[in-house]
């Protein structure tokens, strides 16, 4: 698959790299001479030097037979309109855009641009997976139906901990799907399971009720 | 009209004095405080400090009331970016937006914005001066 790399940077060099080993034709638009350099010494000559938003330097490349065109520069501004152009001019099937601000995520998609990746977001979603004080994960977003799946941690010290299931003020329209314990042994709750300190429970919610899901089972 | 311009370069500054002077509601903004010596003392509009290609900057900025957005910034592609959240993020009945790239103002032009290019107007211009 031919494949566009605008941005030589550190992004765009290593998944240049990996994209080549995969056996992908691979060329890097680069506007830096001394980076540009750099990267046709290290991996063969992949990279131009060239600014990756003018159609004639795209046009150069031959973009107009590439199958996808990824866009890792440090500035949103410029993975937008170096895909919108890919897109709308050289009618390339695939872009994909880095994002540094994950605000930027929504206008993308509404812009035509494929895929957009934010390591601030997986940054992010990593630490609210691992740190405690993020109580509720979203695991999955069920979109049509407006519902969300979530990971709900049981601390050690919550008014919950002993109560049977039945007992619990669930929000109307949320189910309790999976309870994993400490002990890694997942079971199926039914009303009579009993919460345990550091349960982990999985559950399926409306988002609107997210809140009160949360309190419910960790007695806020 | 409510205006919000963005960048307070030559134009975005002297856009902005003609239309305060005009009477209009006018919020220019920018990401270095040092241009706004530009606009004209008698200036009574707002500037504020900001990115125009972030949502934030833009509200802050009453976009959600703007009658007018003009992107006129040093970069083709944050005026291109900006523009777009404006016009379809925030549905702004008049988007306005400046490419020195005239390949990039024509493709914008296509894909529904109202772009305009000096470099093509200017050398226009020029040509025509020189021919006459």
């Amino acid at each position: 698959m031919y494949i566009i790399i605008i941005g030589g940077g550190q992004v765009g060099y290593y998944l240049a790299k990996a994209l080549l080993e995969e056996g992908h034709e691979v060329l890097v638009l680069e506007k830096d001479s001394l980076r540009t350099e750099f990267i046709n010494n290290e991996l063969g000559s992949i990279c131009v030097r060239g600014d990756g938003c003018e159609a004639a330097t795209l046009a150069e490349v031959g973009t107009e037979r590439a199958q996808m065109l990824i866009a890792v520069t440090a500035h949103d501004e410029d993975n937008l309109v170096s895909c919108q152009v890919a897109k709308y001019k050289f009618n390339v099937p695939q872009t994909i855009a880095r994002l540094s601000n994950p605000n930027n995520e929504t206008i993308f998609k509404k812009l035509g641009i494929d895929v957009t990746v934010s390591s601030t977001n997986i940054i992010l979603e990593y630490i609210k997976q691992e740190v405690p004080t993020h109580a509720l994960t979203h695991l999955l977003t069920i979109r049509e139906k407006g519902m969300e799946i979530v990971d709900v941690k049981i601390p050690a010290d919550s008014s919950t901990v002993g109560k049977t299931v039945k007992e619990l003020s669930l929000p109307p329209e949320t189910i309790l799907s999976l309870i994993i314990s400490k002990e890694r042994k997942p079971r199926v709750p039914t009303a009579s399971t009993v919460i345990r300190a550091e349960d982990q429970i999985i559950a399926a919610t409306p988002a609107e009720s997210e809140d009160a899901l949360r309190a419910a089972l960790r007695g806020a | 009209m409510k205006v919000v311009i963005m960048g307070c370069g030559r134009v975005g500054s002297h856009l902005a004095s003609l239309l305060d002077a005009d009477g209009h509601d006018v919020t220019i903004l920018d990401i270095n405080d040092y241009s706004f010596r530009r606009l004209a003392p008698t200036f009574k509009g707002t500037a504020l400090l900001g990115n125009g290609t972030e949502e934030d900057s833009l509200k802050r900025a009453g976009i959600e009331k703007a009658d007018a957005f003009v992107a006129v910034t040093q970069g083709d592609n944050r005026n291109a970016m900006a523009a777009q959240i404006c016009k379809y993020n925030f549905n702004v009945p008049r988007v306005i937006c400046r490419f020195y790239d005239p390949l990039r103002q024509e493709l914008y032009n296509n894909l529904g914005l109202e772009a305009f290019s000096p470099t093509t107007i200017i050398a226009q211009i020029l040509r025509e001066k020189l021919e006459s």
